[in-house]
């Protein structure tokens, strides 16, 4: 249970560059769907990787409240602190 | 000043783009008028209906109309009110009554719409520290009754069983309720769940389970009861969920279960409660198609037999359609601009399917959705294979060396 905002937030980054749709200079500042124009599917399907890796559930409800890819990533290590 | 409106700018280039790059806009068709359960009037043409969800084709049941006649005549036209106020007669009862002994169940809630009956059961069942899982390719229904409950909702892979198991392991230990959810048949792409798997997954860990049958009631199973009796697991499922709006050709949704605590959730239950309830004549003419599907348990036959030749044919053609042979069958498609050509020229060729695009559709590919009837004849399902071959080779979809 090493992980970190930081270190969370690199991984997520990392996911996001298999895509070479996504552009190539995102940080964790860029909003998931103004930025990289991600609709509310892409963002679900997008998660459960991430979940997978991590091996962390995000619920859906506390999706709505994430804009960046550093939101995220807090939201993980929350979830991952409290489990 | 912002618009109110601006939110819609996306939605209205789309639907421009659409239009313009095909002549009509494909969610405005209008059937002028239904000849049969096959065949309705289209601009002005007789057109195949092959995108109607009218899988035994009751909707024109001889029964069905006699019934609602005699009803409208009796009762009248509307009940006026909320099935927990002014809004229960009789019939509802009865239909009710008629619903869970069909399904051998202890009780049904009858809903006014399919939609109310996912959105209602969904969001009261679970509460704040409750868990809903559901399939990630769920229909909207479920997925806007898991944002009107409280849960905390979890979405696992398509018809992945082992990713459920996952998913559920994972919530080892903490409190609340699991809610499973799950559809019988998905309406988009006709995949069917492996619903033994997820009902073994669900004994193993003390989770609850709901299966929409929507698109799979009076399809599968030995009297039609779904894909939980057509898997032998029908003691699984804790909650069925349907709608009389698609094998039994009249509309309103329905919630079976054998848990006594049915009669609760009626009045915790906002989708049923602050809606009016459904008039006489549909719930009359829903009885009486109850009755010819039981009476004719060759429909069901004939329906799989039909699904099974067209399925067999646009394989044949060198379509890329669904895996199973189900009454849902989708042709997948690359891109936007094959789809919206082809599904342009199948309806002027003579053939209706439903043109389904992304974020509607999965994976972001869209869709030519056909729902095969028990009443389409072997003639009309090879008139349609043969449209949708020459409108797949306008749209350069097929080439002339396969199809």
């Amino acid at each position: 249970m090493s992980e970190t905002v930081e270190s969370v937030s690199a991984l997520i980054i990392q996911k996001l560059l298999e895509n070479p749709k996504v552009p190539r200079d995102i940080d964790g500042n860029c909003k998931i769907m103004e930025d990289l124009a991600f609709d509310s599917l892409a963002v679900m399907n997008f998660v459960m990787e991430v979940e997978d890796t991590l091996d962390v559930s995000v619920p859906l409800d506390k999706l709505a409240d994430i804009r960046t890819i550093n939101d995220l990533a807090a939201c993980i290590v929350a979830l991952k602190n409290k489990g | 000043m912002t618009s109110l409106f601006a939110k819609f700018d996306g939605t209205a280039s789309a639907l421009g783009a659409l239009v313009q790059a095909g002549g009509r806009n494909p969610f405005a068709v209008v059937i002028e008028k239904p000849l049969s359960s096959t065949v309705g009037i289209i601009e002005g043409r007789e057109t195949l209906l092959f995108g109607t969800n009218n899988y035994l084709g009751l909707s024109q049941s001889e029964r069905a109309i006699k019934a609602a006649q005699d009803a409208v005549a009796k009762y009248g036209v509307g009940t006026t009110g909320s099935r927990i106020a002014n809004g229960t007669q009789s019939l509802h009862r009865q239909l009710e009554k008629r619903i869970a002994d069909y399904f051998n169940r202890r009780d049904a809630m009858v809903f006014s719409t399919g939609y109310q009956a996912n959105l209602g059961m969904i969001s009261t069942l679970v509460g704040k520290d409750d868990y809903l899982i559901l399939d990630a390719d769920s229909h909207a229904s479920i997925y806007d009754g898991s944002r009107l409950s409280p849960a905390q909702v979890i979405r696992f892979r398509h018809n992945d069983a082992d990713d459920l198991y996952k998913r559920l392991k994972r919530l080892d230990g903490t409190p609340g309720a699991k809610l499973v959810v799950v559809e019988g048949i998905y309406s988009m792409t006709g995949n069917v769940a492996p619903v033994a798997e997820m009902a073994a997954i669900k004994r193993e860990t003390g989770s609850y389970l709901l299966v929409d049958e929507a698109h799979s009631f009076g399809v599968m199973g030995e009297k039609g009861l779904g894909v939980a009796e057509a898997a032998g697991v029908e003691a699984d499922v804790d909650f069925v969920v349907g709608t009389f709006s698609k094998s039994l050709g009249t509309v309103g949704g329905y919630c079976v279960s054998d848990h006594p605590e049915l009669e609760f959730v009626r009045l915790n239950c906002r989708p049923y409660m602050f809606t009016a309830s459904l008039p006489p004549e549909v719930i009359a003419a829903t009885m009486a198609a109850l009755e010819d599907m039981q009476a004719h348990p060759e429909l069901r036959t004939q329906l799989m037999d039909n699904a099974a030749r067209l399925h067999a044919g646009f394989h044949k053609i060198g379509l890329n359609a669904s895996r199973q042979v189900s009454p849902v069958i989708a042709v997948t498609l690359e891109e936007m601009g094959q789809a919206i050509v082809m599904w342009n020229r199948l309806l002027e060729l003579g053939v209706y399917v439903n043109l389904s695009v992304p974020p509607a559709t999965p994976d972001h590919r869209p869709l030519l959705r056909c729902s095969v009837m028990a009443t389409h004849t072997a003639a009309q399902i090879d008139q349609a294979i043969e449209i949708f071959r020459q409108a797949g080779l306008d749209a350069g979809v097929l080439s002339t060396a396969t199809a």
